[in-house]
């Protein structure tokens, strides 16, 4: 297995920049997951590491050894595609044999290597089928298998599931990761699916407009988003965002800040931020108590029921919308005024460029990350 | 018109009566079609079935009657025949050969990125649009013609004696211009076919370690098989009745060295004004393109499948 460097990667078409400069160190039997909203150059990044698309600046380094004009065959990596890209013409078996095939190796030992392959991966049955005649998620199992025959140092996938129903989806990601425990093989990962990101990662690369906006496991994501991008990204309902005004600096590590109808303070370090200076409080709707008590008040829009939980679309006084989410037994009815608790501990606070303000108080979970 | 005066009428009527008025409706509606393919192909084959075992020369009127399988036996057995048989296989196997060949490595081409690649592609294909009488004649006159030819002017110019390609190299030359014709159709289906190609399959073969000669066996070639089949069809269907080339050109000369069957069963009923032979002659172009039609036809079968 293998570790894999990028150093100030950079890729530009005609004179649009696409990849704006992107170091990272991928350690051995990583789980690397770029994510991002489309059109943010992840996968092109994958393309660039995959040896598809040119280097235009920077060093990509695969155990130490700078390959950026290595073939990409020769880069020893494995890529599974959107669309599979199986060789409809020919079997499961050929498909499996073609890059052993051409790499000279003796028929015994690709008959072999297949076998245990197609054992791992429950295709012996699939042998003689061609991709045709395959479902869905036996071809991404057959394009699985074909990456793994090779022995790759580096697994790169490239939006794998987006092809598969919602179900199916869900199993193969159980399958990838439990695959990715046994192989232990250092892995790349594209995906614009969060829920992806956040399964099976150790840890995301969240891409925007080909900057790297953060960095982190996915629980640091969650937590510390480090700007207003990643916090809205990251979670599903997004955070509830308020455009808020500082209202005053409390000494021992908070602060509190104000619309025209809340006043909150959020455990927050020293930040310099001047009382009246504009600043976005975020917060996400699982951390909004519904208290009789509570100090915001609101009237409920719509009420969605998932069942484990329900998801309240709450109007507050100033017309701002918030999501409020709560557990599935909640009866409370649209148009029904309600109150809330933002619970403090939870918030978060951007300044006026969109950069999370560091907080004086951590997540358990991250204590000591 | 009246369709629901019809309907309402049929509807009033016992089923099994109204489904025979409906199909008695629709085969008078069928029938102008089906009277004109009778008259227009059918009359004909019947009529050269007949002459064909008729004496029936227009330079001797006197000669008539009932002619068994003369016609046919002289038919078959002139060396002339053989040789128009041998001619028709080289020039459809050689025009295949070269426009296929050629036209997949076109069209391999023709689909990379390069500067100046719509005005190649619109070259490539424009001999198509050229009629084969005018391709023939060009060809002859423009740029093979021993004095006045552009490749006879290149040839003196490096001081080379000029060959009379048409009379040399009759055949040979012949499949060099309907190749030139065919090229452009072959280019055509083939370019339209790979363009349809999963570039991520191109993409997972070049990371599986193929190059560009393994990907095209591997990747392209497969790919393209049944639009190949497709060209070879229908080119056959073509190039079995090659004629506007020869006769502008060679005459099917010198001797019979570029006399293909049409060409034989055109002189032979148009040069020497026997009708019996020709008709013969046609009948057994008829079964020589049934026979091929019904290969072709099983080798497509099988390539369309799965």
């Amino acid at each position: 297995m293998a570790t894999v460097e990028l150093r100030n990667l950079r890729k530009t078409y005609l004179h649009e920049e696409i990849i704006k400069g992107v170091s990272l160190v991928i350690a051995e039997r990583e789980f690397i997951v770029f994510v991002g909203p489309s059109g943010c150059g992840k996968s092109t990044l994958l393309r660039m590491i995959a040896g598809l698309e040119d280097i235009s600046a920077g060093d990509l380094l695969i155990d130490g050894q700078r390959v950026n004009d290595t073939e990409p065959a020769r880069r020893g990596l494995a890529m599974v595609f959107q669309s599979y890209a199986l060789y409809p013409h020919m079997n499961v078996y050929r498909n499996m044999e073609f890059s052993l095939r051409l790499a000279g190796m003796p028929e015994a030992e690709r008959r072999q290597r297949i076998g245990d392959v197609a054992r791992i991966l429950q295709l012996d049955p699939y042998l003689d089928h061609k991709p045709g005649q395959l479902s869905g998620g036996q071809r991404q199992r057959v394009a699985i298998g074909r990456a793994i025959v090779r022995n790759p140092r580096v697994f790169l996938f490239d939006e794998p599931l987006s092809n598969l129903d919602a179900a199916l989806r869900g199993q193969m990601r159980v399958e990838l990761a439990s695959l990715h425990r046994r192989l232990g093989a250092t892995t790349i990962y594209v995906t614009h699916d969060q829920v992806e990101a956040m399964t099976m990662a150790d840890r995301i690369v969240v891409l925007n407009k080909g900057v790297v906006e953060q960095i982190g496991t996915p629980l640091e994501l969650y937590h510390r988003p480090r700007n207003l991008f990643v916090a809205r990204f990251m979670g599903s309902p997004p955070m509830n965002l308020l455009p808020v005004t500082i209202n005053a600096q409390i000494p021992e590590g908070s602060v509190q800040v104000r619309t025209e109808t809340l006043s909150v303070s959020i455990p927050t370090q020293q930040t310099g931020l001047e009382a009246g200076a504009p600043a976005t409080l975020g917060i996400r709707p699982e951390h909004i108590r519904i208290d009789p008590q509570g100090a915001v008040q609101g009237v409920i829009e719509i009420s969605e029921r998932l069942g484990a939980v329900t998801l309240l679309h709450v109007r507050l006084p100033d017309g701002q919308m918030i999501v409020v989410q709560t557990g599935g037994d909640n009866a409370d009815r649209a148009d029904t005024p309600i109150r809330m608790t933002f619970e403090e501990e939870h918030c978060h606070l951007f300044d006026a460029d969109g950069m999370a303000l560091a907080r004086s108080t951590d997540h358990p979970l991250l204590a000591g990350a | 018109m009246d369709k629901v005066a019809v309907h309402t009428s049929v509807m009033a009527r016992p089923a099994a009566s109204a489904a025979r008025s409906r199909r008695l409706q629709g085969f008078v509606l069928q029938s102008p079609a089906i009277v004109l393919l009778l008259v227009w192909s059918v009359v004909p084959l019947l009529m050269t079935l007949w002459y064909s075992v008729r004496n029936y020369n227009l330079v001797d009127p006197t000669q008539q009657g009932f002619a068994g399988i003369n016609n046919y036996w002289y038919l078959l057995t002139d060396p002339d025949f053989m040789t128009s048989l041998e001619n028709t296989a080289i020039l459809v196997g050689g025009v295949l050969a070269i426009s296929v060949g050629l036209g997949t490595l076109l069209a391999v081409l023709y689909n990379e990125e390069f500067a100046g690649r719509g005005i190649a592609r619109i070259l490539v294909i424009s001999p198509f649009f050229i009629m084969p009488t005018v391709a023939a004649l060009l060809w002859k006159n423009l740029m093979l013609h021993p004095i006045y030819g552009v490749y006879s002017a290149m040839m003196r110019a490096v001081g080379l004696t000029p060959v009379d390609w048409l009379s040399r190299y009759p055949l040979a030359t012949l499949v060099m211009i309907v190749a030139w014709e065919w090229l452009p159709f072959a280019v055509l289906i083939l370019l339209t076919a790979i363009q349809s190609l999963d570039t991520e399959q191109k993409e997972a073969a070049r990371m599986d370690g193929a190059g560009m000669v393994a990907q095209f066996i591997n990747i392209t070639l497969p790919h393209l098989s049944r639009a190949i089949t497709v060209v070879i069809m229908i080119e056959t269907i073509f190039l079995l009745t090659v004629f506007a080339e020869i006769s502008v050109t060679t005459a099917g000369g010198p001797g019979v060295a570029s006399t293909n069957l049409a060409f034989l069963i055109y002189s032979r009923a148009l040069l020497q004004f026997d009708v019996g032979g020709a008709s013969a002659g046609g009948v057994v172009a008829i079964v020589v393109a049934n026979v091929v039609a019904a290969f072709l036809l099983r080798a497509v079968a099988r390539n369309l499948e799965t």
